[in-house]
């Protein structure tokens, strides 16, 4: 039950402003599917137009192979979740969970157990009579799941459901969702800024920029394999490092602008796929864990030297926030004896794990022979 | 201690200006109930001698008082019901509903607003009598039944409501009627309450336009019939006194039994607008 299917939707506004740019992409029926990216990429605008609440300028969507351009939200057969909840002040808990069941013609005599059976998938039972109003936020965010839930739709739309709860709130709801999402096996697309949401949650995400598709991979392709240096620097905290420079395989290193120079892999392969960008401005990609503090013993590794600027204990890691020429670049390691800020330090770097992007299109540079 | 001394200069004042305020309405009080005549004597007194109700015994019996309140009472309530349904479904619709030409609408009925009620009556006599409703409740009831204020008052107010509760409701399979009757309406309560007083009293306390419009005694509301009977009993101010607490006394009733309301309603509307 519930694919979706969006074949080039594209949604411009009055001002002129294109929203959702020829947006393509397929929900399998029981996936959990995150569309991720910063705010005005246009993935609530995506999400609005699969619930029918904005209308499509051009393309198709499908709901179980069935168009659904001319359909209303409510024969959709859809639930959404919204940020603000948008739970109905003047009703109870029990009474917002059945309204849309009352509104379908659903007998008394089941709207009860189903109202009952969800609550007690998400520990409302307690909280049936009392209004929205005397609820705290994680509790009504249960509830607006709860009311998508009642009515077992055929796709669940939840729409930066986490974002107005505090942190340790969101860990705990995150987990409820992904429990909630194996229990009822229905289809999910989740609309989030949090790339922490996105990567636990998410059987496969969608990053969005600039009203388009930037990336439709599982998570740890996304993380691992970047399409573009959008989706290179959006995902991962801190970001990935991304280094500008000249591509000099002849001498198997780049030329780091106003800076030094980084080695490029010893792979053939790698070597060869990058022989066609020979002389042209590239843009090295490297995580923050694929930097770590140079010790003595460490000679495998090639090394750069860099002014430390400042480290940033957050109990279990530390970040080190250094100066490489003209470049800011973060190295994540074991929160040791670290040296002090200010001082020059020597970090060694993995070059089977750069990522290498051209400058000019922004898009990834393909260096895996299996890719 | 000099705190003190200003709470009481403070409130002082206040209760001086509050007797001020409120002693023309005692006094009127208090002559209703004088003999006939007394009222004129000099100096005037304050207070019956020998409290009487005759003069409300009269006014009832022989001047109709109970028709014209009766009148009043029936296009006040009519009124207020009928200009609550336009209003709220008006200002509703500015507030949260997407129509062409929204915007340029509503700033035309603001620009309405400047226009003083007195200008537009002529124009408006002339359109009811084309229409042959001079002489008729309706006649009195048409400039109350939609008003720019009220329009304004709503469409402020709805204007706090998240948009994502409506769109919520219309997933969950409510029509847009359904979602004004079930959703919208028992959010706007506060400025339901308040426009409801605020449109009784106006029509209640309007004397400018019935005068106009209303032509046979029979239809007559309180403010114009006692209007023509201080014209035709100059000398009985004792009586036009009862005449005037009976006008006076349900509205102020009601105003002090909704004055929470009315001034919650005034000030959400003012703020979250």
């Amino acid at each position: 039950m519930g694919s979706v299917v969006l074949e080039n939707v594209t949604k411009a506004y009055a001002e002129g402003v294109c929203a959702v740019d020829a947006v393509s992409f397929r929900v399998e029926s029981a996936q959990l599917m995150v569309l991720l990216g910063p705010s005005g990429c246009g993935k609530t605008t995506t999400l609005r137009m699969i619930a029918g609440l904005d209308s499509v300028d051009s393309g198709r969507i499908l709901i179980d192979d069935r168009e659904v351009h001319a359909v209303e939200p409510k024969d959709r057969d859809i639930a959404m979740v919204f940020q603000n909840y948008a739970l109905y002040p003047h009703m109870s808990v029990a009474e917002n969970m059945a309204f849309g069941l009352k509104l379908r013609g659903c007998p008394r005599r089941e709207i009860a157990p189903r109202v009952q059976q969800a609550a007690a998938m998400l520990g409302l039972e307690a909280l049936l009579d009392r209004r929205p109003g005397a609820l705290s936020g994680g509790q009504r965010q249960r509830v607006a799941l709860g009311r998508a839930l009642v009515r077992q739709p055929r796709v669940f739309l939840l729409d930066e459901p986490l974002s107005n709860l505090d942190a340790g709130l969101r860990a705990s709801m995150r987990m409820e969702i992904a429990r909630l999402h194996r229990a009822v096996k229905a289809t999910m697309i989740y609309v989030t800024h949090d790339q922490v949401e996105a990567m636990t949650l998410g059987q496969r995400i969608v990053v969005m920029d600039g009203g388009r598709v930037q990336q439709d991979d599982t998570p740890l392709r996304i993380y691992e394999r970047p399409a573009n240096l959008f989706v290179a620097g959006f995902l991962g905290s801190p970001s990935m490092n991304l280094l500008r420079g000249r591509l000099d395989v002849v001498a198997a290193c780049v030329q780091v602008t106003d800076a030094g120079h980084l080695d490029l892999p010893e792979d053939s392969v790698v070597r060869r796929a990058l022989a066609a960008h020979e002389g042209r401005e590239v843009v090295v990609g490297l995580r923050p864990e694929a930097l770590a503090l140079a010790t003595t013993e460490a000679g495998a590794m090639p090394t750069l030297e860099a002014e430390l600027d400042l480290v940033e204990h957050v109990g279990n890691e530390a970040f080190l926030n250094m100066r490489f020429g003209a470049h800011a670049v973060v190295a994540r390691v074991p929160p040791q004896a670290l040296p002090e800020s200010g001082r020059c330090v020597r970090v060694t770097y993995d070059p089977r794990r750069m990522h290498f992007f051209d400058a000019g299109s922004g898009q990834r540079i393909d260096t895996d022979a299996s890719a | 201690m000099k705190l003190r001394l200003a709470s009481v200069c403070v409130n002082g004042t206040l209760i001086g200006m509050a007797l001020i305020a409120l002693f023309p309405l005692l006094w009127m009080l208090s002559v209703s109930f004088m003999q006939p005549g007394m009222a004129s004597a000099l100096p005037p007194p304050l207070l019956p001698a020998h409290p009487t109700f005759a003069n409300y015994r009269d006014l009832f019996a022989q001047s109709g008082m109970g028709g014209y309140f009766l009148n009043s009472l029936l296009i006040a309530t009519i009124a207020t019901l009928i200009s609550l349904v336009f209003n709220l479904m008006a200002g509703y619709a500015f507030a949260k509903l997407r129509f062409a030409g929204r915007e340029r609408l509503f700033q035309a009925l603001i620009g309405g607003l400047v226009i003083p009620a007195q200008v537009a009556m002529m124009p408006l006599f002339l359109l009811l009598k084309w229409m042959g409703l001079v002489d008729t409740y309706l006649g009195v009831m048409a400039p109350m039944l939609v008003t720019i204020f009220g329009i304004f008052l709503v469409r402020q107010y709805a204007r706090s409501i998240p948009d994502e509760l409506l769109e919520a409701a219309r997933i969950d399979g409510a029509g847009e009627g359904r979602i004004f009757v079930q959703i919208v309406l028992p959010l706007l309560k506060p400025i339901v309450v308040t426009l409801a007083i605020f449109t009784f009293l106006a029509s209640w306390n309007d004397f400018m336009w019935p005068l106009i419009v209303l032509t046979s005694q029979q239809h007559y509301t309180l403010p114009v019939a006692l209007a023509a009977l201080s014209r035709e009993r100059v000398q009985d101010t004792e009586q036009m006194m009862a005449g005037a607490v009976v006008t006076m006394l349900p509205v102020l009733a009601l105003f002090l039994m909704m004055q929470r309301h009315y001034i919650q309603g005034l000030l959400l509307g003012s703020v979250k607008g």
